[in-house]
């Protein structure tokens, strides 16, 4: 019964986004009250019937209700409670119910929290939502249909992926979709804005919160896919340049690249077409990406259908709202006028150079992602573009950005004196380049490369100290007022040098994982002992574990530190009893910010067994970086201008500029 | 200088930028692309020792042999011929013999024998790697769902063919 009440919701929601679609352009287009009022209530009333439909699916995966074919297929009466909840959207049918959640919840959020934004643009925003919403609705009713029953009703379910019941799954994907659907936000924006064909800074400044937003969650759920790859596939990689984290990165990288463009429209009215490209660029690549993951084109852990309608579907959705969004921008974009002027040395000019830089690095990404595809498509030809592709192209495309990264913020709006910035910074510039020194040295040994990365690091942390610094104006001022002015600076300042920070931690992870790792794969026998990272492991034996759907062989490792035992670690194998599926277990160690990563093979001839034992010096530093990029983002968001539905002294006189009709 | 000039500035320093990125990925493209091949169409390929491949097909049974250490040897087959291939680390959870694998590497020029240096293979029961699975529909040797022939008999019931996971990439995948 709950499940049919489930149902029905989610065809009131249905109707709702027809309504919701229509009645507000019209009433905008009249500049009638009530009509774009409906666009409130609707997008509230539409959040309310998903979130049922969404509960009502979740009530039957906690209940192991199998007469859902949904549940029976990704579910199991002894799973434990929590991947009950996070089975839900461990599946195709269910991440789409995840993702049109999270878009009409923007949409209600939009509707509540957009008061000062003039009522024609919200009621345009809503209606744009809802077309969006619309064709998810479709998508899921019409070949995605969570809801579905057997009869008769099997006894038992099939048990979800083993890989997939993880902590990490649980929280991972609902992190990515409030980035990734975040962006459709941003997308309506500027879909609204070219309807009504007018754009200025005060567009930017509604626009940016949401893009803030979505950038972090977006931060936070590629971070945690990857360190959930890394510690759940067992092979010790963290990130695999696969077309399916190319898919949650391009968005990623097109919506940085947006959040600083929007900052130069916000503060110089400059910028504007482009910004408004952007912003369609990036949902257009969530939408991309929710091609390539939901299709089945690609082969990957997050490819659950193989349903090749469900591909044309999700491509004529994408083809709809890329191609209209793009034809409605050619046609009014030209009539938007030119913003501020600036030299190509100023605040505006390295905003510039990274959009330029960002854009091209994700046209690259995208290139190496589809070529393959298309390559199969035209030709038949199979080819493989792997992490030597990206690795070649993106990490050289990203270098000058990470040397320019610092400057950008020390940089005045207009023209700008570059020499005079070099001047501030060269002391911070020397020390990362000792600090990238001493790290090397200690690691003794790594490529030069490896040593010019680790200063890049170094150098994006401390340009970001500098910028601060600099702010604050130390040195020249009594510590004291200093501190003052550090605490009187805007909260978007702050939010930029964290952020800037935490890139500059993340590029010292990846640099020191790449570069210095070692591993080594030996065959152990009970009492054997391998060295690695300056610890020996001694492979104490194996003991038979059962979970509560699995049974598992656990080998133990006693890990020590010149004769001494500093910890143990515990690493195995399982087998997962309802599908007979075998999964690796890597037992890890962390000392400090690096890592001991065992991971076990095949038991040899003999009673040996195949280990594989990986260093990853400074390997939390990439995680860690994003985590404190996050916290950048957020702490830029509780800005005071940013803050949505505040009553800030700027709106008032923006929205008199809005409001004539034209 | 004048709005002109500074524009030419940007787009000229933005363009030189984009040409750029075109060469290297157009260098990329050439350096570390691998082709997909399974072996019989080894023969009429001509291919130079040392070039990096995909190699795909089924692990004929009874061919994987565990030699020194963690190098494992085992025979790719795609129903007409052949190839040995051999492989030092650990295998991925489902390599099993009779069943698709894909494996990376190059032949070496001494001894002809393909080198792997990674084994791909995905996280399923339904185990068949994508590309594998297409060509062996395609030359009937293997079909989807039946159980018949090399493949893996499925779980009674199965509705839908393969969830697919992960494609697991076992072997150093170079950072």
């Amino acid at each position: 019964m709950i499940v049919e009440i489930g149902h029905f919701a989610l065809v009131l929601a249905l109707a709702t986004a027809i309504i919701v679609s229509v009645l507000p352009v019209v009433g905008a287009y009249r500049r009638d009250a009530s009509m774009m009022a409906v666009g409130t209530t609707g997008s509230l009333v539409m959040f309310g019937l998903v979130a049922l439909s969404f509960a009502s699916l979740t009530w039957a995966y906690v209940v192991s209700d199998f007469s859902v074919k949904n549940v029976w297929e990704n579910s199991h009466s002894l799973m434990p409670m929590i991947y009950k909840y996070s089975g839900v959207w461990g599946n195709h049918e269910g991440s789409m119910m995840l993702w049109l959640l999270i878009l009409v919840f923007f949409s209600a959020l939009v509707a509540v929290f957009g008061r000062n934004i003039p009522d024609t643009l919200k009621a345009n925003v809503l209606a744009v939502q809802a077309w969006i919403s619309l064709a998810f609705l479709l998508f899921i009713l019409l070949t995605s249909n969570p809801f579905t029953r057997l009869d008769p009703a099997p006894a038992e379910g099939q048990d979800l992926n083993p890989i997939l019941q993880d902590f990490g799954l649980a929280i991972h994907p609902p992190l990515l979709y409030l980035g990734y659907v975040g962006f459709s936000v941003c997308f309506s924006f500027a879909v609204a804005a070219l309807m009504e064909g007018r754009i200025d800074a005060a567009w930017a400044r509604w626009v940016r919160p949401w893009t803030l937003a979505a950038w972090t969650f977006l931060t936070a759920g590629i971070a945690m896919g990857s360190y959930w790859a890394y510690y759940e596939l067992g092979w010790g990689g963290w990130w695999f340049w696969d077309p399916v984290e190319n898919a949650s990165f391009m968005p990623w990288l097109a919506g940085t690249a947006l959040l600083h463009s929007a900052l130069v429209m916000e503060k110089r009215e400059a910028l504007k077409i482009w910004t408004v490209l952007l912003a369609i660029m990036t949902f257009s690549l969530s939408l991309l990406g929710t091609f390539l993951v939901r299709s089945g084109v690609l082969t990957s852990v997050h490819a659950f259908a193989t349903d090749p309608s469900r591909g044309i579907f999700i491509l004529c959705i994408l083809a709809i709202f890329i191609g209209g969004a793009f034809m409605l921008f050619a046609w009014r974009a030209p009539t938007l006028k030119a913003g501020g002027l600036f030299a190509p040395i100023s605040r505006e000019g390295s905003l510039v150079l990274n959009n330029l830089i960002l854009t091209v690095s994700t046209a690259t990404v995208l290139t190496g992602t589809l070529y393959p595809l298309v390559l199969e498509t035209l030709t038949g030809e199979k080819i493989s573009v792997g992490a030597p592709f990206f690795n070649m192209t993106f990490g050289l495309l990203m270098l000058p950005l990470l040397i320019a990264a610092p400057f950008g913020p020390l940089l005045a709006w207009k023209r700008a004196d570059l020499v005079g910035a070099f001047q501030r910074v060269w002391v911070f510039a020397g020390l990362a380049l000792l600090i990238g020194l001493v790290l090397w040295y200690m690691q003794n040994g790594g490529p030069v490369l490896a040593l010019f990365g680790l200063a890049l690091g170094c150098w994006g942390m401390l340009g970001a100290v500098a910028d601060l610094w600099y702010r604050g104006n130390f040195g020249k001022l009594p510590v004291m007022t200093s501190l003052r002015r550090l605490k009187g600076l805007p909260r978007s300042a702050w939010g930029t040098a964290i952020a800037h920070f935490g890139l500059g931690v993340t590029v010292i992870g990846i640099v020191a994982a790449s570069a210095f790792s070692t591993e080594h794969v030996v065959e152990m026998k009970q009492g054997q002992t391998a060295q690695s990272g300056g610890y020996s492991l001694t492979f104490d034996g194996f003991r038979e574990a059962v979970g509560p759907n699995f049974t598992e062989e656990r080998g133990h490792f006693t890990v020590s530190s010149g004769g001494v035992a500093v910890a143990d670690v515990w690493s195995s194998k399982r087998l997962y009893t309802a599908r007979r599926m075998p999964t690796t277990e890597a037992g890890i160690l962390t000392f400090g910010l690096s890592q001991l990563y065992v991971s076990l093979g095949d038991p040899m001839d003999g009673g040996g067994i195949v280990v594989r034992i990986w260093w990853k010096p400074l390997i939390l530093c990439i995680w860690g970086g994003c985590l404190i990029m996050m916290i950048g983002g957020f702490v830029s968001l509780s800005d005071r201008r940013l803050r949505v539905g505040a009553p800030s002294r700027k709106a008032k006189p923006v929205k008199a500029v809005m409001e004539p009709a034209e | 200088m004048t709005r002109k000039q500074k524009r030419l500035a940007v787009i000229g320093g933005g363009m030189s930028f984009i040409i750029i990125a075109v060469f290297l990925v157009m260098f990329a493209f050439s350096q570390s692309v691998a082709y997909f091949f399974m072996p019989a169409d080894l023969a009429t390929a001509n291919l130079q020792p040392g070039t990096r491949i995909r190699l795909g097909g089924l692990v004929e049974a009874g061919s994987v042999k565990r030699g020194q250490g963690s190098t494992v040897s085992f025979t790719v087959t795609d129903g007409s011929a052949t190839v040995p291939v051999s492989y030092t680390g650990i295998l991925p959870d489902l390599f099993r013999e009779g069943q698709g694998v894909v494996t990376e590497g190059s032949f070496d020029a001494a001894t002809h024998a393909f080198v792997a240096d990674s084994v791909l293979a995905k996280h399923d029961e339904n185990y068949m790697p994508k590309e594998v699975a297409d060509r062996l529909k395609k030359d009937g040797v293997w079909e989807d769902g039946t159980g018949s022939g090399m493949a893996p008999a499925k779980g009674e019931g199965t509705p839908e063919a393969a969830k697919d996971a992960k494609g697991q990439v076992v072997g150093s995948t170079t950072p």
